[in-house]
């Protein structure tokens, strides 16, 4: 037992460098050279924030690009509860969503009979993915085009634009950032 | 899988092979007391932390002295974390107001983080304030992996010496390990995160516009809380619009850098490494899942490099990276290769250039399958458990890697310490049935495996699987037990193995579906978590203090190589083999039997 | 013990029928329990048979004839594994009645006291009769030619031909006498000429014949270490199994309640499940692998006086070999003659043999044989010559002949010279030559004169034994470090050292020295085993890990060594290493070829075990095994035939080959282990044909 003192003044030290000293340190000098990542990655719009850049939010407006299914609750993209499904594979509730989702898609796009994109139909990992692939993009480029009455061509150019390819162009995925192109979708305006 | 997917995982374990030896070499130094380039800085902080403390840097201690030591320090540790949780309410540093955690999941709570499993019962973002993540949390990420390293050190310390009764000092090894090794690349690794946008800040959550309004549909309820229902005896609902989302924030990206480093896991937020501000682009999930790795290979080289012969540590890392790489391969394979169901139902799984194809239920579209499954082979062959897709989610044989990668015994790199600990009491069951079939009595590292190292080598590969099956059996035949799972069938039966498999392996990683915040998970897996940490720390530190004081028996012509592919094979062999006999039965009836069916 | 028992078969009819019986007697608990890996299968056919009583009452849970066939086939395994010791056992005690029949009570004739040595003769001693048993320490008996001697003892007074073979098996006689390193008796042998007065050193039942029966009879056996080691590593397994098997019951329930069909496992297929799983091939010969490598010992005519001995022989890093009679044959002996200038090769043949004649020393007679060999000189008559044959003395140190005037001397090159000069004469230059490069290469040079005039050098060497290098060789590759022990200085030690292969040697040995280098390489951590015969090899006996007493030595060096050697051949340890070897290379092999099995029965049951709640686990059944019942039924019928199978190697051990831990391991592993997986998929799916066929499933 004569530890003791030693233990309670180790986890004392221990304590104030690495869950006082260290996460202060950390944070300041992050704010010194990322401010920007450090406070969320957020859109300004003028004055107002207008959301992240990471973070996703829900469309299911067949005007707008529609982001990945989620499943946080209560609400679709809800920020203070990420969650995934946690559906398992043989899940019939999981195999009826994705039925459903791909009926969702078709009936927003009637002419449209390409194969759906599998991240169109399944709900991501956070609820909050703020990308769709490029093949997702595009496969809604024509029904976007067609409720906007605007060219889908000015459409998938404005998809190739928000089209990120993989970084340093190995790592990850191509991805299309949903948020900012359906802010710049919504710039191109609808023509009647 | 695609060729970029291919090359994106082979560099992985090319990068982090290539740090082994720079990084392994670093710790030696540290733990033989040489001064390294930190030295400067960190020894006046060092002798300060001695000179509080009261400890003779040079005092060696037993092996009972040393143990003595951990678990007062780790017991202390929990009462920490667990008066933090039950005060939150009442302390700064909470600016969302969360109330006191309840006692049931405190406690699991507490245990997970003292015993570096990091298996979170709670939602991160809802319940923990920035002091409960700070003081209690982030501490015990720092402290408990450097505890795992202790106890390897220990254990090394017992194959170099000779005749001595003491394999080192308990504070001197926790200090060093914590600032000298964790604390510099935990700085780094921060860093770098937040660069790619992971958050770290002390405000409070923002709320932004949706850019297209939602509504939610939520039962009505009266006062009691009890649903209301219509005329028609089907509950009442309401539908409100929701225009606004709220942002989380807080000082995330420190602790998830010492979470990832320290093979703790325990995620900032509820999903943890899928979050968009916890792991922000394909770059930081590279530098997150190195990180996962990185200390429980380069340690393979810190072991070698201190028993005096490296090829030792290489042949272990060997045999580690063989079997994470032919586990990841079969991950890889399944999650590419899709739910058959998704394409029978119209949807495209086959990877390309513009989609990620494969099984994405669970998977974030800026990671892709290639990364999704990487990361789940390679944190549940660390003990991390930190995720960036959901297993629950995984196809069967998918999802059967993460479990069955545990089940081994987290021994593949393993938890930072304890992997290697784990993986060195295989070697000496190996050399132990290697020697007997060379006609010697077995050694290892020139030290005779006798009747004692036998006996606790037994009991640390015994505790798992008795806590795993154990607590297992126990929950599919209680109604308490039944309750949580989300899924039901076979996959039911699999949410609950993988969360004994977690708790009981120290990973704390999850078929997140199980809802496991409930007393019955909450008490059942604070003890296996226990028992899976300190019956096998303990057995050990035995280990270490009887090879101590053995003489090192010289090697010849007739003593096996342990540094040879054939041992590597033959150590490979005894893992794998003993993780199939102990835990085939069970997987057949999860995840196999799912496989099965789904491939029907 | 006679010297057919080498000869005994495998399976000798009548060890046979002992073993069968003593199966049975073997169900004990009692017994039983000291090994739990076949306590559990004990269990388990005690559970299965109360399962099958239940059924017999209508309330049972698997058709009667499904459970007794289980049930039975338990019990057979754990028969099986008593068959296997009892085996091991009885092959023991069969030498140990050998042995037995020489124990015969004999009546010895007792003497009041001792008697001193230059008055005794046995016509006028008094002797009291009293039967062997009742001798103790310290009496003193006579033993006359054509009698036996009672008890172990010492040689007091005399000297006399002994027949040993009853002990040894050598049929040869050998010398005894009072004195020196060949004084000792043993009870049980016959005086066959003269007599002797023996003083007793043992009490009754301490005998070195009654040690040797209780060892052989494996009455004294204890466990040992790594057996200990590996009994503590196959419980452990036995453990997870146990765990593995008994939370399947819940998993199935489970199973069977979300799927709504089929029906639990039942504790029949469980126990079978879990006896098939358990390392039961290894439990099942553990002790007779342990009590089979003391029985090679025997056969090897060594007694270990523990099992632990020959266990540590396995280990030995270094072998103590003493020079004379174990590397080379026991004396020097001439190899050439080299003339001095000017004198020719028959004159110096000639003499040296003349010299030599009546020399009866060996170093003499190899002379003789050499002239003879090589130069055609035919034996001569030393009478028949009238010569006066000159005996070495301590003074001249110098032998020869004097006739018909010549004065012919040999000896070393000083008294040679000193004898020359004495008579005018003088060392010629390239005799000096000569001698210094003979004594450089090892060898003992003997100056031949005659007269005046010196006419030459006979060289005399150490003779190594042939093909001892090729051991030593072999030694090397076992990873053992051969040190040779010699009385001889250093120049010549070296010399033999290098031309017999030794690794190191010790010249000038003296016991301290002895010992002083055995507690060095212990020190070093290394093993260290030797051989000894005299009273002062004794304390490096007792230090020594393995020591190996001749048996024609002391009763002293038997005392401190933990073997005796019949044979007394001090190259037998290298044969005491393999065995020690291939001991613990039989237990690994076994243990990694019961474990290895396990993964074709898990095939066997898992999809068996569950085929009416998940029908599509039928995709497991890789060996398209007919039906769940046969499939359970084959992979127990496997688990306990191969027991039965296994026996042979058990008791023969697996073969050792001199060749690198490297190499060794991988053959075993690809045999023992590769075999251990390959093997049960095609005995399983044979059994299961066989059932089909005789219509049992």
């Amino acid at each position: 037992m004569n530890q003791l003192k030693p233990a309670v003044l180790s986890l004392v030290m221990l304590t104030l460098v690495t869950g006082v000293a260290y996460p202060l340190a950390v944070t300041g000098i992050a704010q010194v050279l990322f401010p920007f990542q450090a406070n969320g990655s957020l859109i300004a719009r003028g004055d107002a924030v207008v959301g992240s850049t990471l973070v996703g939010q829900p469309f299911d407006d067949p005007k707008y690009f529609w982001s990945r299914p989620s499943a946080t609750g209560p609400m679709a993209y809800n920020g203070a509860v990420s969650s995934g499904s946690n559906l398992g594979p043989l899940s019939d509730d999981l195999t009826t969503a994705v039925q459903g989702r791909i009926e969702a898609l078709r009936a927003a796009d009637p002419g449209n009979t390409a194969p759906v994109p599998i991240d169109l139909v399944t709900a991501s990992g956070s609820g909050l993915d703020p990308n769709i692939s490029p093949a997702a993009a595009r496969y809604q480029a024509g029904r976007v085009a067609r409720i906007r009455n605007v060219p889908e061509a000015a459409v998938l150019s404005l998809v190739a634009q928000h089209t990120r390819g993989r970084q340093w162009g190995f790592f990850g995925e191509p991805v299309v950032d949903v948020l900012p192109l359906n802010l710049a979708v919504d710039e191109l305006g609808t023509k009647q | 899988m695609t060729v970029n997917g291919f090359l994106q995982v082979g560099m992985y374990v090319v990068v982090l092979l290539a740090l082994a030896k720079p990084l392994g070499g670093f710790m030696a130094r540290v733990y033989d007391g040489k001064s390294t380039w930190l030295s400067p800085v960190l020894r006046p902080l060092e002798r300060l932390i001695y000179r509080v403390c009261g400890v003779d840097p040079d005092e060696g201690m037993t092996w009972k002295t040393y143990a003595v030591s951990m678990l007062l320090f780790n017991f202390l540790g929990l009462l920490v974390v667990y008066g933090l949780q039950r005060l939150q309410g009442i302390l700064p540093l909470n600016p969302q107001g969360f109330a006191a955690v309840t006692p049931d999941s405190s406690f699991n709570t507490a245990a997970s983080f003292a015993t570096n499993t990091n298996w979170q019962g709670y939602v991160g973002e809802a319940t923990m304030s920035y002091a409960t993540q700070m003081l209690g949390l982030a501490v015990q990420n720092f402290v408990s992996a450097a505890t795992g390293m202790a106890v390897l050190v220990a254990l090394i310390r017992g194959f170099r010496e000779a005749g001595s009764r003491t394999v080192g000092n308990f504070w001197v090894t926790l200090t060093r390990s914590t600032l000298y090794i964790l604390l510099p690349l935990a700085i780094g690794l921060a860093l770098v995160q937040t660069s790619q946008g992971v958050v770290q800040n002390f405000s409070a959550y923002r709320t932004v516009p949706l850019l297209q309004a939602t509504s939610v549909t939520t039962p009505v309820k009266n006062a009691d809380g009890n649903p209301v229902l219509d005329e028609k005896g089907e509950p009442k609902t309401e539908t409100t619009a929701v225009t606004e989302q709220t942002l989380p924030m807080g000082p995330a990206s420190s602790q998830i850098a010492i979470k990832q480093l320290g093979t703790n896991g325990g995620g900032f937020f509820n999903v943890n490494s899928a979050h968009p501000y916890e792991n922000s682009t394909p770059l930081s999930n590279f530098f997150e899942v190195l990180a996962l790795l990185l200390i429980g290979a380069a340690l393979c080289y810190t072991f070698g490099q201190m028993v005096g012969d490296t090829r030792q540590g290489w042949a272990v890392l060997a045999a580690m990276t063989v079997i994470f790489v032919a586990m990841l391969a079969l991950c890889e394979w399944a999650e590419y290769r899709g739910n058959p169901r998704h394409a029978a139902a119209g949807a495209d799984i086959v990877a390309s250039d513009v989609h990620p194809g494969g099984n994405m239920e669970g998977k974030e579209v800026r990671f892709g399958i290639a990364n999704s499954a990487l990361w789940a082979t390679a944190t549940t062959a660390a003990s991390n458990g930190a995720v960036n897709a959901m297993h629950d989610s995984f196809t069967p044989l998918g999802g059967l890697v993460p479990l069955f990668m545990m089940q081994l015994g987290e021994v593949v790199y393993g938890g930072v310490g304890s992997g290697l600990y784990g993986m060195l009491v295989f070697a000496i069951i190996a050399v132990f049935v290697a020697g007997l079939m060379v006609g010697r009595t077995p050694e290892y590292l020139g030290k005779k495996i006798e009747a004692y190292e036998m006996k606790m080598a037994a009991i640390v590969i015994l505790i798992p699987p008795i806590v795993v099956l154990g607590f297992t059996a126990l929950a599919v035949v209680t109604d308490a037990g039944l309750a949580s799972r989300f899924n039901k069938g076979a996959h039911g039966f699999s949410e609950i193995l993988y969360a004994f498999s977690s708790m009981g392996n120290n990973n704390g990683s999850a078929f997140a579906g199980l809802s496991a915040n409930v007393p019955f998970y909450n008490a059942t897996g604070g003890l296996a978590m226990l028992m899976a940490r300190y019956w096998l720390a303990i057995p050990t530190l035995a280990i270490a203090g009887s090879l101590a004081q053995k003489k090192h028996v010289p090697a010849g012509a007739g003593t096996l190589p342990t540094h040879t592919p054939l041992f590597v094979c033959m150590l490979i062999g005894v893992v794998i083999i003993v993780g199939v006999l102990t835990f085939v039965p069970a997987l057949a009836l999860g995840p196999i039997v799912e496989h099965l069916m789904l491939s029907q | 013990m006679q010297t057919h028992t080498k000869a005994r078969p495998l399976f000798d009819s009548e060890i046979v029928r002992g073993a069968i019986v003593a199966s049975f007697a073997k169900l004990d608990p009692r017994h039983q329990v000291r090994n739990p890996v076949m306590f559990v299968v004990l269990l388990g056919s005690v559970l299965t048979t109360a399962l099958l009583f239940q059924a017999l009452g209508g309330h049972g849970e698997a058709p009667a004839w499904f459970i007794l066939t289980v049930s039975l086939w338990l019990w057979f395994t754990v028969l099986f594994a008593n068959f296997a010791e009892a085996m091991a056992e009885g092959r023991g005690k069969a030498q140990a009645d050998a042995l037995r029949k020489a124990r015969r009570d004999i009546i010895a004739r007792k003497l009041a006291k001792a008697p001193s040595n230059s008055s005794f003769t046995p016509a006028d001693a008094r002797t009291t009769p009293t039967t062997s048993a009742t001798l103790r320490k310290g009496d003193v008996v006579l033993v006359e030619a054509g009698e036996l001697v009672p008890s172990d003892g010492e040689i007091v007074v005399g000297v006399a031909s002994v027949d040993e073979s009853a002990i040894t098996g050598e049929s040869a006689p050998v010398i005894r006498e009072a004195g020196g390193d060949r004084s000792a008796v043993t009870g049980g042998t016959r005086v066959l000429s003269d007599w002797l007065v023996i003083r007793v050193t043992t009490d009754p039942g301490e005998t070195f014949l009654d040690r040797m029966i209780s060892m052989v009879e494996g009455a004294k056996r204890q466990k040992t270490p790594n057996e200990i080691a590996l009994t503590i590593l196959l419980a452990g397994f036995t453990i997870i199994f146990l765990l593995a098997t008994v939370t399947l019951l819940p998993f199935s329930i489970y199973a069977v309640n979300e799927v709504g069909q089929g029906a639990p496992v039942t504790m029949t297929v469980l126990t079978a499940l879990l006896v098939c799983l358990i390392p039961t091939t290894i439990g099942g010969l553990l002790s007779a692998i342990g009590i089979a490598g003391m029985d090679r010992m025997i056969q090897a005519n060594v007694i270990a006086i523990s099992g632990r001995a020959v266990e540590a022989a396995g280990d030995v890093d270094v072998l103590l070999l003493d020079k004379t009679g174990t590397i080379t044959l026991g004396n020097r002996q001439a190899t050439a003659f080299i003339p001095t200038d000017g004198v020719g090769m028959d004159r110096l043949a000639d003499a040296a043999q003349l010299a030599s004649l009546a020399d009866e020393t060996p170093e003499g007679r190899s002379v003789v044989v050499l002239a003879k060999e090589q130069y055609g000189l035919r034996e001569r008559d030393i009478h028949a010559l009238g010569a006066k044959f000159v005996p070495f003395s301590a003074q001249t140190r110098m032998s020869g002949v004097d006739f018909d005037g010549r004065h012919i001397r040999k000896g070393s090159a000083d008294a040679i010279e000193e004898y020359v000069q004495a008579s005018g004469g003088q060392l010629p230059v390239p005799v000096r030559g000569h001698v210094e490069r003979i004594a450089r290469e090892g060898g003992t040079p003997l100056v031949v004169a005659d007269g005046p005039q010196v006419l030459g050098v006979i060289q005399l060497k150490d003779i190594v034994k042939t093909r001892i290098k090729d051991r030593f060789a072999e030694l090397r590759r076992m990873g053992i470090k051969t040190v040779m022990i010699t009385g001889d200085n250093p120049l010549t030690a070296a010399t033999i050292a290098a031309e017999a292969g030794v690794d190191d040697f010790l010249a000038q040995a003296t016991p301290e020295k002895k010992l002083e280098l055995i507690r060095e390489y212990q020190r070093g951590g290394r093993l260290v085993a030797m051989t000894g015969d005299g009273t002062n090899d004794a304390p490096a006996l007792a230090q020594a890990d393995v020591a190996v007493a001749m048996n024609t030595g002391t009763q002293a060096a038997k005392e401190a060594g933990n073997m005796v050697d019949l044979d007394s051949n001090p190259t037998k340890l290298i044969e005491i290493v393999e065995i020690g070897k291939q001991l613990l290379m039989t237990r690994g092999a076994l243990t990694t070829f019961s474990i290895a099995n396990d993964v074709a029965k898990y095939f066997a049951i898992i999809p068996a075990a569950f085929a009416g709640t998940y029908p599509v686990l039928n995709a497991l059944n890789v060996m398209h095994l007919a039906t769940p019942e046969s499939a359970i039924l084959s992979a127990v019928i496997f688990n306990a035939l191969i027991i039965i199978g296994l026996i042979p190697l058990a008791l023969r051990g697996v073969r050792y080959r001199a060749v690198g831990a490297s190499v060794l391991l991988r053959d075993n592993l690809l045999v023992y282990g590769l075999g251990g997986i390959v093997a049960p998929f095609i005995g399983i799916k044979a059994i299961d044909m066989v059932l089909v066929l005789s219509g049992l499933a």
